[in-house]
Protein backbone atom coordinates (compact mmCIF):
# COMPACT_ATOMS: atom_id res chain seq x y z
CA UNK A 1 0.00 0.00 0.00
CA UNK A 2 2.56 2.57 -1.18
CA UNK A 3 -0.26 5.03 -2.87
CA UNK A 4 -1.10 8.00 -1.52
CA UNK A 5 -4.48 8.18 -2.76
CA UNK A 6 -6.09 4.80 -4.32
CA UNK A 7 -9.25 4.16 -5.34
CA UNK A 8 -10.75 0.90 -5.88
CA UNK A 9 -14.04 0.32 -8.15
CA UNK A 10 -15.33 3.35 -6.43
CA UNK A 11 -18.82 3.46 -7.79
CA UNK A 12 -21.73 5.84 -7.64
CA UNK A 13 -24.88 6.73 -9.37
CA UNK A 14 -27.59 9.34 -9.36
CA UNK A 15 -30.34 7.78 -10.65
CA UNK A 16 -29.90 5.84 -13.82
CA UNK A 17 -26.86 7.88 -14.46
CA UNK A 18 -23.86 6.32 -13.43
CA UNK A 19 -21.69 8.94 -12.50
CA UNK A 20 -18.33 6.82 -11.51
CA UNK A 21 -18.34 3.55 -12.74
CA UNK A 22 -15.98 1.76 -11.06
CA UNK A 23 -13.23 3.76 -10.92
CA UNK A 24 -9.73 2.12 -10.30
CA UNK A 25 -6.78 4.60 -9.28
CA UNK A 26 -3.41 4.83 -7.56
CA UNK A 27 -1.52 7.86 -6.72
CA UNK A 28 2.01 7.68 -6.04
CA UNK A 29 3.18 9.91 -3.11
CA UNK A 30 4.82 13.37 -4.78
CA UNK A 31 3.20 12.49 -8.03
CA UNK A 32 1.23 15.01 -9.95
CA UNK A 33 -1.63 13.44 -11.71
CA UNK A 34 -4.08 15.18 -14.29
CA UNK A 35 -7.78 13.67 -14.75
CA UNK A 36 -8.98 14.99 -18.18
CA UNK A 37 -12.54 13.92 -19.92
CA UNK A 38 -15.11 15.88 -21.57
CA UNK A 39 -17.70 17.94 -20.13
CA UNK A 40 -20.43 15.40 -17.97
CA UNK A 41 -17.18 12.68 -17.48
CA UNK A 42 -17.73 12.95 -13.79
CA UNK A 43 -14.98 14.61 -12.48
CA UNK A 44 -16.35 17.07 -10.63
CA UNK A 45 -17.94 14.19 -8.38
CA UNK A 46 -14.90 12.30 -8.47
CA UNK A 47 -13.08 14.61 -6.53
CA UNK A 48 -16.73 15.19 -4.01
CA UNK A 49 -16.53 11.82 -3.17
CA UNK A 50 -13.00 11.89 -2.66
CA UNK A 51 -12.79 15.00 -0.61
CA UNK A 52 -16.27 13.50 1.41
CA UNK A 53 -18.26 16.23 -0.54
CA UNK A 54 -20.53 13.36 -1.67
CA UNK A 55 -21.22 9.77 -0.88
CA UNK A 56 -19.44 7.00 -2.96
CA UNK A 57 -22.32 3.83 -3.47
CA UNK A 58 -19.42 0.95 -3.22
CA UNK A 59 -15.81 0.68 -3.64
CA UNK A 60 -13.14 1.91 -1.13
CA UNK A 61 -11.27 4.86 -0.86
CA UNK A 62 -7.57 4.86 0.74
CA UNK A 63 -5.37 7.49 1.57
CA UNK A 64 -2.25 6.81 2.28
CA UNK A 65 -3.46 2.95 2.60
CA UNK A 66 -5.92 3.97 5.28
CA UNK A 67 -9.74 3.67 4.37
CA UNK A 68 -11.38 7.32 4.66
CA UNK A 69 -14.54 6.21 2.58
CA UNK A 70 -16.85 6.85 5.81
CA UNK A 71 -15.53 9.87 7.13
CA UNK A 72 -16.87 12.90 6.77
CA UNK A 73 -15.08 15.64 4.94
CA UNK A 74 -13.51 18.04 7.80
CA UNK A 75 -12.03 14.36 9.17
CA UNK A 76 -10.63 13.75 5.47
CA UNK A 77 -9.04 16.94 5.74
CA UNK A 78 -7.72 16.68 9.36
CA UNK A 79 -6.39 13.33 7.54
CA UNK A 80 -3.91 16.04 4.86
CA UNK A 81 -6.63 16.14 2.59
CA UNK A 82 -7.12 20.13 0.69
CA UNK A 83 -8.99 20.85 -2.40
CA UNK A 84 -10.40 23.28 -4.40
CA UNK A 85 -13.62 23.70 -6.10
CA UNK A 86 -14.67 24.31 -9.54
CA UNK A 87 -17.18 26.70 -8.62
CA UNK A 88 -15.44 29.46 -6.84
CA UNK A 89 -15.81 28.64 -2.55
CA UNK A 90 -14.56 31.49 -0.29
CA UNK A 91 -15.85 33.70 2.79
CA UNK A 92 -16.79 36.75 0.77
CA UNK A 93 -17.39 38.59 3.33
CA UNK A 94 -14.13 37.95 5.17
CA UNK A 95 -11.25 39.72 4.24
CA UNK A 96 -8.77 38.22 1.87
CA UNK A 97 -6.44 37.38 4.79
CA UNK A 98 -8.94 35.73 7.08
CA UNK A 99 -10.02 33.67 4.28
CA UNK A 100 -6.27 32.30 4.93
CA UNK A 101 -5.81 32.98 8.00
CA UNK A 102 -8.91 30.88 9.04
CA UNK A 103 -7.58 28.21 7.41
CA UNK A 104 -4.19 28.44 8.88
CA UNK A 105 -6.40 28.33 12.29
CA UNK A 106 -8.34 24.92 11.24
CA UNK A 107 -4.57 23.26 11.70
CA UNK A 108 -3.01 25.29 14.11
CA UNK A 109 -4.50 24.89 17.88
CA UNK A 110 -7.76 24.21 19.09
CA UNK A 111 -10.40 26.61 18.06
CA UNK A 112 -12.75 26.56 20.99
CA UNK A 113 -10.95 29.59 22.03
CA UNK A 114 -13.39 32.44 23.31
CA UNK A 115 -11.59 35.30 24.19
CA UNK A 116 -8.36 36.52 22.46
CA UNK A 117 -9.00 38.24 18.93
CA UNK A 118 -8.20 36.19 16.12
CA UNK A 119 -7.35 38.83 13.73
CA UNK A 120 -4.32 39.86 15.78
CA UNK A 121 -2.43 36.70 16.19
CA UNK A 122 0.58 36.44 14.59
CA UNK A 123 0.48 32.70 14.21
CA UNK A 124 -2.56 32.79 12.42
CA UNK A 125 -1.44 36.28 10.48
CA UNK A 126 2.48 35.46 9.38
CA UNK A 127 1.54 32.06 7.87
CA UNK A 128 -1.17 33.86 5.88
CA UNK A 129 0.59 36.74 4.96
CA UNK A 130 3.23 34.70 3.75
CA UNK A 131 0.66 32.22 1.30
CA UNK A 132 -0.73 35.82 0.04
CA UNK A 133 2.17 36.87 -0.64
CA UNK A 134 3.26 33.58 -2.75
CA UNK A 135 -0.17 34.01 -4.35
CA UNK A 136 0.38 37.73 -5.79
CA UNK A 137 -2.48 38.77 -3.14
CA UNK A 138 -0.63 40.54 -0.76
CA UNK A 139 -1.75 44.01 -1.61
CA UNK A 140 -5.21 42.53 -1.54
CA UNK A 141 -5.26 41.49 1.74
CA UNK A 142 -7.19 44.12 3.23
CA UNK A 143 -10.29 43.42 0.63
CA UNK A 144 -13.24 41.76 1.57
CA UNK A 145 -13.01 38.31 -0.51
CA UNK A 146 -15.81 38.71 -2.67
CA UNK A 147 -14.51 42.21 -3.91
CA UNK A 148 -11.45 40.42 -5.53
CA UNK A 149 -11.66 39.50 -9.35
CA UNK A 150 -12.33 36.29 -10.67
CA UNK A 151 -8.83 35.29 -11.14
CA UNK A 152 -7.89 36.56 -7.95
CA UNK A 153 -10.66 34.24 -6.11
CA UNK A 154 -8.84 31.28 -8.06
CA UNK A 155 -5.69 32.56 -6.68
CA UNK A 156 -7.18 32.86 -2.90
CA UNK A 157 -8.61 29.64 -3.53
CA UNK A 158 -5.38 27.51 -4.36
CA UNK A 159 -3.72 29.79 -1.08
CA UNK A 160 -6.49 28.68 1.57
CA UNK A 161 -6.24 25.05 -0.08
CA UNK A 162 -2.56 24.88 0.67
CA UNK A 163 -3.14 26.95 4.54
CA UNK A 164 -4.03 23.71 5.73
CA UNK A 165 -0.89 22.04 4.93
CA UNK A 166 -2.27 19.20 2.72
CA UNK A 167 -0.22 15.72 1.99
CA UNK A 168 -2.78 15.43 -0.82
CA UNK A 169 -4.47 18.35 -2.73
CA UNK A 170 -7.02 17.89 -5.15
CA UNK A 171 -8.04 20.90 -7.77
CA UNK A 172 -11.13 21.36 -9.80
CA UNK A 173 -10.13 23.32 -13.07
CA UNK A 174 -8.36 25.86 -11.23
CA UNK A 175 -7.17 27.27 -14.60
CA UNK A 176 -11.26 27.54 -15.82
CA UNK A 177 -12.20 31.25 -16.60
CA UNK A 178 -8.47 32.62 -16.06
CA UNK A 179 -7.02 35.29 -18.53
CA UNK A 180 -3.93 33.71 -19.69
CA UNK A 181 -1.26 35.35 -18.33
CA UNK A 182 -3.25 34.22 -14.88
CA UNK A 183 -3.35 31.03 -15.74
CA UNK A 184 0.44 31.08 -16.58
CA UNK A 185 0.81 32.10 -13.32
CA UNK A 186 -1.20 29.52 -11.68
CA UNK A 187 0.72 26.88 -13.86
CA UNK A 188 4.12 28.44 -12.82
CA UNK A 189 3.20 28.25 -8.92
CA UNK A 190 1.74 24.38 -9.54
CA UNK A 191 5.19 23.85 -11.14
CA UNK A 192 7.04 24.97 -7.81
CA UNK A 193 4.62 22.80 -5.65
CA UNK A 194 5.49 19.66 -7.12
CA UNK A 195 7.15 17.01 -5.70
CA UNK A 196 6.57 18.93 -2.35
CA UNK A 197 3.15 17.04 -2.09
CA UNK A 198 0.62 14.60 -4.21
CA UNK A 199 -1.72 16.46 -6.31
CA UNK A 200 -4.60 15.20 -8.43
CA UNK A 201 -5.62 18.04 -10.71
CA UNK A 202 -8.63 18.25 -13.30
CA UNK A 203 -8.27 20.08 -15.89
CA UNK A 204 -9.77 20.99 -19.76
CA UNK A 205 -6.56 22.98 -20.49
CA UNK A 206 -4.73 20.78 -22.32
CA UNK A 207 -1.45 22.70 -22.08
CA UNK A 208 -1.09 22.99 -18.95
CA UNK A 209 -2.28 19.66 -18.36
CA UNK A 210 1.08 18.12 -20.42
CA UNK A 211 3.21 20.22 -18.93
CA UNK A 212 2.39 19.67 -15.43
CA UNK A 213 1.29 16.10 -14.90
CA UNK A 214 3.70 13.34 -14.16
CA UNK A 215 0.89 11.24 -15.41
CA UNK A 216 -2.61 11.59 -16.80
CA UNK A 217 -6.02 9.57 -16.46
CA UNK A 218 -8.56 10.30 -18.76
CA UNK A 219 -11.96 9.81 -17.39
CA UNK A 220 -15.23 9.07 -19.87
CA UNK A 221 -18.56 8.36 -18.65
CA UNK A 222 -17.41 7.37 -15.61
CA UNK A 223 -14.67 4.98 -16.09
CA UNK A 224 -10.90 5.75 -16.71
CA UNK A 225 -10.47 4.15 -20.46
CA UNK A 226 -6.70 5.18 -19.86
CA UNK A 227 -3.55 6.77 -18.00
CA UNK A 228 -0.28 6.70 -18.75
CA UNK A 229 2.66 9.95 -19.06
CA UNK A 230 1.41 12.61 -21.17
CA UNK A 231 2.93 11.31 -24.25
CA UNK A 232 1.35 8.10 -24.02
CA UNK A 233 -1.95 9.55 -23.59
CA UNK A 234 -1.27 11.79 -26.83
CA UNK A 235 -0.25 9.00 -29.01
CA UNK A 236 -3.04 6.72 -27.26
CA UNK A 237 -5.56 6.09 -30.44
CA UNK A 238 -8.89 5.45 -28.03
CA UNK A 239 -8.20 8.43 -25.86
CA UNK A 240 -8.25 10.36 -29.61
CA UNK A 241 -11.25 8.98 -30.29
CA UNK A 242 -13.07 9.49 -27.37
CA UNK A 243 -11.85 12.75 -25.95
CA UNK A 244 -8.68 14.77 -27.84
CA UNK A 245 -10.06 14.14 -30.90
CA UNK A 246 -13.46 15.19 -30.07
CA UNK A 247 -11.56 18.65 -29.25
CA UNK A 248 -10.24 18.72 -33.08
CA UNK A 249 -13.32 18.38 -34.66
CA UNK B 1 -15.38 60.81 11.46
CA UNK B 2 -13.49 56.89 10.75
CA UNK B 3 -15.87 53.67 10.56
CA UNK B 4 -13.67 52.68 13.95
CA UNK B 5 -14.84 55.78 15.07
CA UNK B 6 -18.56 55.47 14.12
CA UNK B 7 -18.79 52.11 14.87
CA UNK B 8 -18.04 52.46 18.62
CA UNK B 9 -20.14 55.63 18.83
CA UNK B 10 -23.25 54.14 18.82
CA UNK B 11 -22.97 51.58 21.83
CA UNK B 12 -20.95 53.98 23.78
CA UNK B 13 -23.99 56.83 23.47
CA UNK B 14 -26.62 53.59 23.88
CA UNK B 15 -24.57 52.64 27.77
CA UNK B 16 -23.67 56.10 28.64
CA UNK B 17 -27.97 56.84 28.29
CA UNK B 18 -28.77 53.93 30.04
CA UNK B 19 -26.38 55.30 32.80
CA UNK B 20 -27.94 57.65 33.04
CA UNK B 21 -31.59 56.62 33.58
CA UNK B 22 -31.84 56.24 37.19
CA UNK B 23 -30.27 59.82 37.62
CA UNK B 24 -33.29 61.49 35.46
CA UNK B 25 -36.04 58.72 36.51
CA UNK B 26 -35.78 60.98 40.17
CA UNK B 27 -36.67 64.46 38.29
CA UNK B 28 -40.34 62.02 36.99
CA UNK B 29 -42.19 59.08 38.36
CA UNK B 30 -38.93 57.47 39.26
CA UNK B 31 -40.84 53.45 39.76
CA UNK B 32 -42.35 54.14 36.05
CA UNK B 33 -39.45 55.53 33.91
CA UNK B 34 -36.99 52.86 35.90
CA UNK B 35 -39.54 49.66 35.47
CA UNK B 36 -39.95 50.50 31.50
CA UNK B 37 -35.94 51.15 31.85
CA UNK B 38 -35.19 47.55 33.32
CA UNK B 39 -37.78 46.17 30.91
CA UNK B 40 -36.08 47.53 28.39
CA UNK B 41 -32.99 46.54 29.23
CA UNK B 42 -33.79 43.08 29.77
CA UNK B 43 -35.31 42.42 26.46
CA UNK B 44 -32.43 44.22 24.90
CA UNK B 45 -30.03 41.43 26.80
CA UNK B 46 -32.21 38.73 25.42
CA UNK B 47 -32.36 39.96 21.92
CA UNK B 48 -28.53 40.76 21.94
CA UNK B 49 -28.01 36.66 22.79
CA UNK B 50 -30.52 36.37 19.90
CA UNK B 51 -27.95 38.54 17.72
CA UNK B 52 -25.51 36.35 18.15
CA UNK B 53 -27.35 33.35 16.56
CA UNK B 54 -28.90 35.13 14.16
CA UNK B 55 -26.34 38.03 12.76
CA UNK B 56 -23.13 36.05 13.27
CA UNK B 57 -24.42 32.01 13.49
CA UNK B 58 -26.91 32.64 10.31
CA UNK B 59 -28.94 30.57 12.77
CA UNK B 60 -32.74 32.38 12.87
CA UNK B 61 -34.13 30.92 15.96
CA UNK B 62 -38.09 31.56 16.17
CA UNK B 63 -38.47 30.09 19.92
CA UNK B 64 -35.76 32.14 21.82
CA UNK B 65 -38.32 32.97 24.28
CA UNK B 66 -38.24 30.15 25.78
CA UNK B 67 -34.96 30.56 27.18
CA UNK B 68 -36.37 33.52 28.68
CA UNK B 69 -39.03 31.44 30.53
CA UNK B 70 -36.78 29.09 31.51
CA UNK B 71 -34.87 31.73 33.30
CA UNK B 72 -38.37 33.30 34.54
CA UNK B 73 -39.64 29.98 35.88
CA UNK B 74 -36.53 29.20 37.43
CA UNK B 75 -37.11 32.37 40.01
CA UNK B 76 -40.98 31.47 40.54
CA UNK B 77 -40.67 27.53 40.78
CA UNK B 78 -37.90 28.17 43.93
CA UNK B 79 -39.48 31.26 44.88
CA UNK B 80 -42.96 29.26 45.43
CA UNK B 81 -41.20 26.60 47.97
CA UNK B 82 -39.86 29.25 49.51
CA UNK B 83 -36.10 29.20 48.08
CA UNK B 84 -35.87 33.42 47.07
CA UNK B 85 -31.99 33.11 47.00
CA UNK B 86 -30.83 35.08 43.87
CA UNK B 87 -27.52 32.78 43.60
CA UNK B 88 -29.75 29.70 43.86
CA UNK B 89 -32.69 30.54 41.47
CA UNK B 90 -29.74 31.65 38.88
CA UNK B 91 -28.02 28.96 39.13
CA UNK B 92 -31.31 27.22 38.08
CA UNK B 93 -31.81 29.29 35.41
CA UNK B 94 -28.79 28.76 33.72
CA UNK B 95 -28.74 25.08 34.23
CA UNK B 96 -32.16 24.96 32.99
CA UNK B 97 -31.29 27.19 29.69
CA UNK B 98 -28.30 24.95 29.24
CA UNK B 99 -29.75 21.98 29.40
CA UNK B 100 -32.49 22.95 26.68
CA UNK B 101 -30.55 24.60 24.95
CA UNK B 102 -28.18 21.26 24.54
CA UNK B 103 -31.16 18.90 23.97
CA UNK B 104 -33.28 21.17 21.32
CA UNK B 105 -29.89 22.35 19.57
CA UNK B 106 -28.57 19.19 19.00
CA UNK B 107 -31.80 18.04 16.84
CA UNK B 108 -32.70 21.49 15.50
CA UNK B 109 -29.09 22.08 14.45
CA UNK B 110 -29.07 18.97 12.04
CA UNK B 111 -31.56 20.75 9.95
CA UNK B 112 -30.99 24.70 8.26
CA UNK B 113 -32.65 27.96 6.86
CA UNK B 114 -36.77 27.42 7.21
CA UNK B 115 -36.57 23.58 8.87
CA UNK B 116 -34.41 25.51 11.60
CA UNK B 117 -36.49 28.20 12.13
CA UNK B 118 -39.73 26.02 12.01
CA UNK B 119 -38.47 23.24 14.57
CA UNK B 120 -37.16 26.06 17.01
CA UNK B 121 -40.86 27.56 16.96
CA UNK B 122 -41.89 23.64 17.61
CA UNK B 123 -39.44 23.97 20.73
CA UNK B 124 -40.30 26.72 21.87
CA UNK B 125 -44.29 25.77 21.62
CA UNK B 126 -43.32 22.46 23.36
CA UNK B 127 -42.57 24.21 26.20
CA UNK B 128 -44.94 26.77 26.78
CA UNK B 129 -47.62 24.18 26.49
CA UNK B 130 -45.74 22.34 28.90
CA UNK B 131 -45.69 25.88 31.23
CA UNK B 132 -49.42 26.25 30.49
CA UNK B 133 -50.20 22.52 32.11
CA UNK B 134 -47.79 23.40 35.20
CA UNK B 135 -51.10 23.51 37.60
CA UNK B 136 -49.14 23.63 40.48
CA UNK B 137 -47.60 26.76 39.23
CA UNK B 138 -50.89 28.92 38.40
CA UNK B 139 -50.80 27.24 34.94
CA UNK B 140 -52.29 29.12 32.22
CA UNK B 141 -52.47 31.84 34.87
CA UNK B 142 -48.87 31.85 35.85
CA UNK B 143 -47.78 33.16 39.25
CA UNK B 144 -47.34 35.87 41.40
CA UNK B 145 -43.99 36.13 43.22
CA UNK B 146 -43.96 37.17 46.59
CA UNK B 147 -40.73 38.90 46.88
CA UNK B 148 -37.96 39.83 44.53
CA UNK B 149 -34.90 37.24 44.80
CA UNK B 150 -33.02 37.82 47.96
CA UNK B 151 -28.91 38.35 47.99
CA UNK B 152 -27.31 36.75 50.58
CA UNK B 153 -30.20 37.04 52.85
CA UNK B 154 -30.50 40.54 52.06
CA UNK B 155 -33.76 42.04 50.09
CA UNK B 156 -31.10 44.40 48.21
CA UNK B 157 -33.37 44.08 44.65
CA UNK B 158 -36.30 46.01 46.72
CA UNK B 159 -35.01 49.20 45.30
CA UNK B 160 -35.80 49.84 41.85
CA UNK B 161 -32.47 51.25 41.16
CA UNK B 162 -30.92 48.73 42.44
CA UNK B 163 -32.67 45.81 40.03
CA UNK B 164 -31.97 48.40 37.10
CA UNK B 165 -28.37 48.83 38.13
CA UNK B 166 -28.44 44.77 37.94
CA UNK B 167 -29.76 44.31 34.93
CA UNK B 168 -27.83 47.05 33.08
CA UNK B 169 -24.36 45.88 34.73
CA UNK B 170 -25.80 42.08 33.23
CA UNK B 171 -26.04 43.49 30.34
CA UNK B 172 -22.81 45.67 30.07
CA UNK B 173 -20.93 42.84 30.74
CA UNK B 174 -22.44 40.02 28.28
CA UNK B 175 -22.35 43.20 25.61
CA UNK B 176 -18.19 43.04 26.16
CA UNK B 177 -18.40 38.90 26.91
CA UNK B 178 -19.77 38.81 23.17
CA UNK B 179 -17.47 41.19 21.64
CA UNK B 180 -14.65 39.36 22.35
CA UNK B 181 -16.47 35.88 21.59
CA UNK B 182 -17.71 37.04 18.20
CA UNK B 183 -14.09 38.02 17.23
CA UNK B 184 -12.60 35.62 18.89
CA UNK B 185 -11.13 32.35 16.86
CA UNK B 186 -14.84 30.32 17.85
CA UNK B 187 -16.50 34.04 16.60
CA UNK B 188 -14.86 33.53 13.11
CA UNK B 189 -16.05 29.53 12.99
CA UNK B 190 -19.14 30.74 13.78
CA UNK B 191 -18.97 33.73 10.97
CA UNK B 192 -17.51 31.72 8.16
CA UNK B 193 -20.36 28.81 8.59
CA UNK B 194 -22.97 31.56 8.01
CA UNK B 195 -20.90 32.57 5.04
CA UNK B 196 -19.85 29.42 3.22
CA UNK B 197 -20.66 26.23 5.74
CA UNK B 198 -19.09 23.81 2.79
CA UNK B 199 -15.73 25.81 2.61
CA UNK B 200 -15.54 25.69 6.48
CA UNK B 201 -16.09 22.24 6.21
CA UNK B 202 -13.72 21.73 3.32
CA UNK B 203 -10.56 23.39 5.68
CA UNK B 204 -11.65 20.86 8.23
CA UNK B 205 -14.02 22.58 10.76
CA UNK B 206 -16.95 20.52 12.10
CA UNK B 207 -19.43 23.31 12.10
CA UNK B 208 -22.01 21.69 13.99
CA UNK B 209 -20.07 21.86 17.40
CA UNK B 210 -19.46 25.58 16.68
CA UNK B 211 -23.48 26.01 16.61
CA UNK B 212 -23.94 24.48 19.50
CA UNK B 213 -21.61 26.17 21.42
CA UNK B 214 -23.26 29.08 20.56
CA UNK B 215 -26.74 28.11 20.84
CA UNK B 216 -26.45 27.06 24.30
CA UNK B 217 -24.11 30.00 24.76
CA UNK B 218 -27.01 32.46 23.47
CA UNK B 219 -28.96 30.61 25.44
CA UNK B 220 -27.50 30.87 28.77
CA UNK B 221 -27.64 34.60 28.48
CA UNK B 222 -31.52 34.79 27.64
CA UNK B 223 -31.54 32.45 30.76
CA UNK B 224 -30.37 35.34 32.52
CA UNK B 225 -32.16 37.92 31.25
CA UNK B 226 -35.44 35.72 32.49
CA UNK B 227 -34.22 35.78 35.72
CA UNK B 228 -34.08 39.09 35.53
CA UNK B 229 -37.08 39.51 33.97
CA UNK B 230 -39.29 37.94 36.71
CA UNK B 231 -37.92 39.87 39.31
CA UNK B 232 -38.98 43.05 37.27
CA UNK B 233 -42.28 41.93 36.59
CA UNK B 234 -42.72 40.15 40.03
CA UNK B 235 -44.67 37.47 37.88
CA UNK B 236 -44.32 34.53 35.90
CA UNK B 237 -46.63 32.97 33.09
CA UNK B 238 -46.25 30.85 29.95
CA UNK B 239 -47.09 34.38 28.01
CA UNK B 240 -43.28 35.12 28.74
CA UNK B 241 -42.53 32.76 26.43
CA UNK B 242 -45.39 32.78 23.86
CA UNK B 243 -43.99 32.85 20.27
CA UNK B 244 -45.35 36.06 19.92
CA UNK B 245 -42.24 37.38 22.53
CA UNK B 246 -39.71 35.49 19.77
CA UNK B 247 -41.15 37.24 17.34
CA UNK B 248 -40.64 40.56 19.08
CA UNK B 249 -36.85 39.22 19.99
CA UNK B 250 -36.24 38.95 16.16
CA UNK B 251 -38.00 42.19 15.49
CA UNK B 252 -35.41 43.85 18.06
CA UNK B 253 -32.78 42.56 16.60
CA UNK B 254 -33.83 43.45 12.95
CA UNK B 255 -34.46 46.72 13.85
CA UNK B 256 -31.90 47.50 15.46
CA UNK B 257 -29.56 46.02 12.83
CA UNK B 258 -28.24 41.99 12.27
CA UNK B 259 -24.31 41.09 13.35
CA UNK B 260 -23.91 44.42 15.68
CA UNK B 261 -24.95 43.33 19.25
CA UNK B 262 -25.39 47.02 20.21
CA UNK B 263 -28.08 47.19 17.46
CA UNK B 264 -30.51 44.96 19.85
CA UNK B 265 -29.77 47.57 22.40
CA UNK B 266 -31.24 50.10 20.10
CA UNK B 267 -33.94 47.87 18.46
CA UNK B 268 -35.03 47.42 22.14
CA UNK B 269 -35.69 50.76 22.58
CA UNK B 270 -37.17 51.80 19.02
CA UNK B 271 -39.67 48.48 20.31
CA UNK B 272 -40.53 49.65 23.64
CA UNK B 273 -41.16 53.11 22.16
CA UNK B 274 -43.06 51.97 19.27
CA UNK B 275 -45.12 49.35 21.48
CA UNK B 276 -45.43 52.63 23.80
CA UNK B 277 -46.83 55.20 20.95
CA UNK B 278 -48.86 52.62 18.89
CA UNK B 279 -50.53 51.33 21.72
CA UNK B 280 -51.74 54.23 22.76
CA UNK B 281 -53.22 54.60 18.82
CA UNK B 282 -55.36 51.66 18.44
CA UNK B 283 -54.95 48.25 20.07
CA UNK B 284 -53.94 46.57 17.31
CA UNK B 285 -51.14 47.85 17.54
CA UNK B 286 -49.00 44.46 16.24
CA UNK B 287 -50.58 44.56 12.83
CA UNK B 288 -48.50 47.78 12.44
CA UNK B 289 -45.36 45.91 13.45
CA UNK B 290 -45.14 44.09 10.40
CA UNK B 291 -45.14 46.44 7.70
CA UNK B 292 -42.93 48.72 9.99
CA UNK B 293 -40.56 45.58 9.80
CA UNK B 294 -40.45 45.32 6.11
CA UNK B 295 -40.05 49.32 5.35
CA UNK B 296 -37.35 48.88 8.02
CA UNK B 297 -35.53 45.40 5.96
CA UNK B 298 -36.48 47.77 2.75
CA UNK B 299 -34.99 51.10 3.33
CA UNK B 300 -32.33 50.13 6.20
CA UNK B 301 -30.82 47.18 6.06
CA UNK B 302 -28.25 47.29 8.46
CA UNK B 303 -31.23 48.72 10.93
CA UNK B 304 -30.45 51.70 13.15
CA UNK B 305 -26.51 50.67 14.21
CA UNK B 306 -26.89 50.60 10.14
CA UNK B 307 -27.98 53.87 9.60
CA UNK B 308 -25.39 55.34 12.67
CA UNK B 309 -22.08 53.58 10.69
CA UNK B 310 -19.85 50.98 11.22
CA UNK B 311 -21.39 47.49 10.81
CA UNK B 312 -18.48 45.16 11.76
CA UNK B 313 -17.72 41.90 10.22
N1 LIG C 1 -26.07 16.23 -7.61
C1 LIG C 1 -26.30 15.69 -8.82
N2 LIG C 1 -27.50 15.13 -9.08
C2 LIG C 1 -27.75 14.58 -10.28
N3 LIG C 1 -26.87 14.54 -11.28
C3 LIG C 1 -25.66 15.08 -11.09
C4 LIG C 1 -25.31 15.68 -9.85
N4 LIG C 1 -24.05 16.13 -9.93
C5 LIG C 1 -23.62 15.83 -11.17
N5 LIG C 1 -24.58 15.21 -11.87
C6 LIG C 1 -24.45 14.70 -13.23
O1 LIG C 1 -23.37 13.81 -13.24
C7 LIG C 1 -22.62 13.94 -14.43
C8 LIG C 1 -21.17 14.20 -14.11
O2 LIG C 1 -21.05 15.50 -13.54
P1 LIG C 1 -19.66 16.12 -13.12
O3 LIG C 1 -19.95 17.47 -12.61
O4 LIG C 1 -18.96 15.18 -12.21
O5 LIG C 1 -18.92 16.18 -14.51
P2 LIG C 1 -17.52 16.83 -14.86
O6 LIG C 1 -16.71 15.76 -15.48
O7 LIG C 1 -16.94 17.53 -13.69
O8 LIG C 1 -17.94 17.88 -15.98
P3 LIG C 1 -17.32 19.31 -16.32
O9 LIG C 1 -16.12 19.07 -17.15
O10 LIG C 1 -18.39 19.99 -17.11
O11 LIG C 1 -17.03 20.00 -15.03
C9 LIG C 1 -23.28 15.06 -15.23
O12 LIG C 1 -24.11 14.46 -16.20
C10 LIG C 1 -24.09 15.79 -14.23
O13 LIG C 1 -25.23 16.33 -14.82
MG1 LIG D 1 -16.49 19.42 -13.24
Amino acid sequence: MSAALRLQGLCKSYGALKVSDGVDLAIEPGEFRAVIGPNGAGKTTLVHQVSGLARHDSGRILLDGRDIGALAMPDRVRLGLARSFQVTSILPGFTVRDNVALAVQARSGSSFRFWRDAAREPELNEPAAELLARFGLAHRAELPAGLLSYGEKRQLELAVALATRPRLLLLDEPLAGTSHAESREVVERLQALRGSLTILLVEHDMEAVFALADRVSVLVYGRVIATGTPDQIRADPEVRAAYLGEEAA
Amino acid sequence: MSARLRGTLLPVSLFLALALVPVFAKLGPESFILAIATRLVILALAAMSLDLLIGYGGLVSFGHAAFLGIGAYAVGILSSHGIDDALLQLAAALAGAALFGLLTGLIALRTEGVYFIMITLAFGQMLFFLATSLAAYGGDDGMTLSSRSQILGHDLLRSDAALYGLSLGALLLCYLLCRRLTASRFGRVLSGTRENRTRMEAIGFQPFRFQLVAYVMAGLIAGLAGFLFANQTGFVSPATMSWQRSGDLIFMVVLGGVGTLHGAVAGAAAFLLLEEVLSHWTEHWRILFGPLLVLAVLFARGGIAGLVGGRRG
